[in-house]
């Protein structure tokens, strides 16, 4: 038992907790702020109250999870001090900007005219309170897109040179614009929107089992269910194309994904197996011949590399663990295809009875389908953070590395600490929606009374701190 | 001073004093909602509403200004933010659980089922108080040396305890502004019982400082720095005085500049800060490492500074922005 060994894999497992938890709640927030700009902006040109009531509704979810995601976010800006001094210290010149950039142009941006969107329509124009929506739902975008950016360079790192072991920036460009960040932002910015489709779709429909049959609830499950049925087409391409691109510069991490212990041509698409690391091989494999070689190499004879290609001189493994990436990957397109199968499924459904006749048994697919997003989304990120293995910035420095000598007994206390507020906060999260949309399906709805379309508002929307 | 024409000077201490404005907004301003979560347990249930309301549009962007002072500590020199947040290890984690538990609960508590209200105020309440005793005592270690010996840990603790008992200050201080009728009156009484946190915990660390380093008692108390530096005890000392004869004189009439006890106390904390600040130049981690052995490379230091220059003015005019549009009164909370 080496001490620093426990504590690089407590510290490994504490980050994973961190950012799990994390994660989470931006991917709600990402595309949420888009979808309640949406609402917002319908009821502007139509001035049907539907739109406003359905804008109150989803603003309290809104305003919950980003609370999450702030405090959750906070603690991931001292887990690198804390936990993983090396990493900054190697490669603080680039990483550094890229988070600044992150807190200055995007953290202020959303956090302050949060309040606004919240609580400010009583005291502001309306279209201030539409810009101040647009703002929160802007900033929440360029928050990822500089996370992406630095998270991106991790995998890909360009533009940089090392002296002395430590990383000096030459080319901010390619730093920003590495290859592998576009496939990746693209991949979140749909992720949050399926996520967010599904969760919307999933509580309306839950309120439609529960009767509720208001004309907000009609238009939200409608929304959802189209957003939905058109993201995922495009979120399977996207991801097809992240997948050459890793193919392309982390080959190891796409060798592991698909299980393929021998390089060569004709190499068959893996629908499941159980990886044999001790013995480098696949138990109980289900297999499509030549598939993986189609999918990545678009002709059956297309060789591609495998796992045995990273074992170094000295016998050490220069890839992944095999068993977690390989799992999350099919956790995570399983999911896609559910979600690819219901939202069709969906839009014939609503073609054919319209929301408010949408036969039951749906209506349960797509509220037990409500969270279904965050599956998906962590399953990807462990597929490609896991794949990332050894490397923390791949090529670059390693993770053991970067880990800190705060002894394991502290790492797996705070760790031990993280985990229980969590599930408890993650419990009460998942408990407080269903409650909310419980509320308002038995009459408790957000005031019924008008809302002015235009000029000063006279009405309070939320009052601070509800 | 050294020469300022080189980069590899002055881009340093110009972080340096970033990093110092931003620590000083967010201890003014997290202060007093950090504050207005510790008197939490003083109100009564539809107090309790208002209080929160009071700080319910602000909070978020409050707490990003740590963000960004952590950030900045990060990005401008690495090798101190590692050897800072790694000896405060628990301290920090125990003010992340306090951060997480208030922000959240501040939302639970008015979406939840009203049965569980208490229990979310409560949350509220104690994660407060957890991170401002972890503020406290990590202010208290710094000031130390971040060596972790009994004298140390107990200095730290007291200073904890003051600093909490100041933010309870600050937080009455800006209820005090931001509210009125009797919730007004009863926060003049809580700024009474809170002013001697403020004042023992500035001068608990005031005093502590120079007697911590044979260098910063010399950078105080020979001559003629002192004259020059006379100023600083001699404001903070008028300050206190001031604050003192305020809070009773509200008392009697609780509608006269109702913000200058909370303006009179950000004086104290700036002129407290900029003292410590003195105190400590040019460490960035007390007589171990200064800003210029622990700086990022200038060329990555200039290209968060040319970023830094515009969007530094645009996020205090925002910020302006949103406390000049809820500049009223918070008011009573109405749930439909």
């Amino acid at each position: 038992m080496e001490p620093a060994k426990d504590s690089l894999l407590l510290s490994r497992i504490q980050f994973v907790a961190n950012v799990s938890f994390h994660i989470l709640f931006p991917t709600i927030t990402i595309a949420l702020g888009l979808v309640l700009l949406f609402f917002k902006l319908r009821f502007n040109a139509t001035g049907e109250q539907k739109w406003m009531v359905a804008y109150l509704f989803w603003v309290k979810i809104f305003a919950l999870s980003f609370a999450m995601g702030v405090v959750s976010g906070i603690t991931i800006s001292f887990q690198f001090g804390t936990n993983w001094p090396g990493f900054i210290e190697t490669v603080g010149n680039v990483a550094g900007p890229l988070l600044a950039y992150e807190i200055m142009t995007a953290f202020f941006l959303e956090a302050v005219f949060l309040g606004i969107m919240l609580f400010g329509a009583s005291c502001v124009k309306s279209w201030v309170h539409t810009t101040a929506t647009f703002l929160v739902a802007f900033g929440t975008t360029m928050s990822t897109f500089w996370i992406i950016v630095l998270n991106s360079w991790m995998h890909t790192p360009q533009g940089y040179e090392l002296i002395d072991g430590v990383v000096f920036a030459t080319d901010w460009w390619a730093i920003i614009f590495n290859p592998s960040m576009p496939y990746r932002f693209v991949h979140m910015l749909l992720a949050s929107g399926l996520t967010v489709a599904f969760l919307i779709a999933g509580i309306s429909a839950l309120r439609l089992l529960w009767g509720d049959q208001a004309e907000n609830v009609k238009s939200t499950l409608r929304v959802g269910i189209v957003l939905a049925a058109g993201l995922i087409p495009l979120q399977i391409l996207a991801g097809d194309f992240h997948d050459l691109n890793t193919l392309e510069h982390q080959p190891a991490k796409i060798a592991a994904m698909e299980g393929n212990w021998e390089t060569g041509p004709n190499i068959p698409l893996v629908l499941f197996a159980i990886p044999d690391e001790e013995a480098r091989e696949n138990k109980f494999e289900i297999a499509i011949p030549n598939g993986a070689s189609l999918i990545l190499k678009h002709k059956p004879s297309g060789v591609i590399p495998s796992l045995n290609d990273f074992i170094a001189e000295d016998g050490t493994k220069m890839h992944p663990r095999v068993a977690p990436v390989f799992f999350s990957f099919r956790i995570m397109v399983g999911t896609g295809m559910a979600m690819l199968a219901l939202s069709w499924f969906g839009l014939f459904l609503l073609r054919r009875y319209g929301a408010g006749q949408m036969p039951r048994l749906p209506l349960y697919a797509f509220a037990a389908m409500s969270f279904s997003g965050w599956i998906a989304t962590l399953a990807g990120w462990y597929t490609t953070e896991i794949g990332r293995q050894p490397w923390l910035v791949h090529g670059v420095l390693s993770t053991k590395d970067a880990v800190s000598d705060v002894p394991a007994g502290m790492v797996l206390g705070t760790l031990i600490g993280y985990l229980v507020v969590y599930a408890a906060l993650i419990f009460a999260y998942m408990a407080v929606i269903p409650y909310l949309a419980r509320k308002a399906t038995h009459g408790e709805e957000l005031s019924p009374r008008g809302y002015p379309r235009s000029g000063e508002a006279e009405v309070t929307l939320m009052q601070p701190g509800e | 001073m050294e020469t300022f024409g080189d980069p590899a000077i002055w881009l340093p201490w110009t972080f340096a004093a970033l990093m110092g404005l931003s620590i000083l907004i967010y201890v003014v301003l997290d202060g007093f909602d950090l504050g207005v979560g510790l008197l939490m347990p003083l109100a009564n249930d539809a107090e309790k509403d208002r209080l929160v309301a009071s700080i319910g549009p602000f909070w978020d962007a409050n707490e990003t200004w740590l963000v960004l002072a952590i950030g900045l500590l990060l990005v401008a020199f690495p090798p101190a933010h590692g050897i800072i947040l790694t000896s405060l290890y628990l301290p920090v984690f125990l003010m992340l659980i306090g951060l997480i538990l208030r922000g959240v609960s501040f939302e639970f508590r008015a979406k939840a089922p009203r049965s569980q209200k208490a229990g979310w105020n409560f949350a509220f309440f104690s994660g407060s108080l957890l991170a401002s005793m972890s503020q406290g005592f990590m202010s208290g270690m710094y000031v130390m040396g971040l060596t972790w010996t009994f004298n140390h840990v107990v200095f730290a603790l007291l200073t904890a305890v003051f600093l909490t008992v100041g933010y309870s200050f600050i937080g009455a201080a800006w209820l005090i502004a931001k509210t009125d009728g009797a919730l007004q009156k009863r926060a003049i009484g809580w700024a009474k019982g809170g002013i001697w946190g403020l004042i023992l915990g500035i001068g608990a660390i005031s005093l502590a400082t120079p007697f911590v380093s044979t260098r910063i008692f010399d950078k105080w108390f020979s001559f003629p720095e002192i004259l020059y530096l006379a100023p600083f005890p001699v404001l903070s000392g008028i300050l206190m005085v001031y604050l003192f004869w305020k809070i009773g004189r509200l008392q009697k009439d609780q509608n006269r500049l109702i913000w200058d006890p909370f303006a009179a106390e950000t004086a104290l904390f700036t002129l407290a800060f900029a003292g410590m600040a003195y105190s400590f130049y040019p460490y960035v981690v007390p007589e171990q490492i200064t800003i210029y052995d622990a700086a990022s490379a200038p060329e990555s230091l200039f290209i968060i500074l040319i970023g830094t220059l515009f969007v530094l003015p645009t996020i205090l005019g925002y910020t302006v922005l949103s406390y000049y549009i809820f500049c009223g009164k918070a008011t009573e909370l109405r749930y439909d």
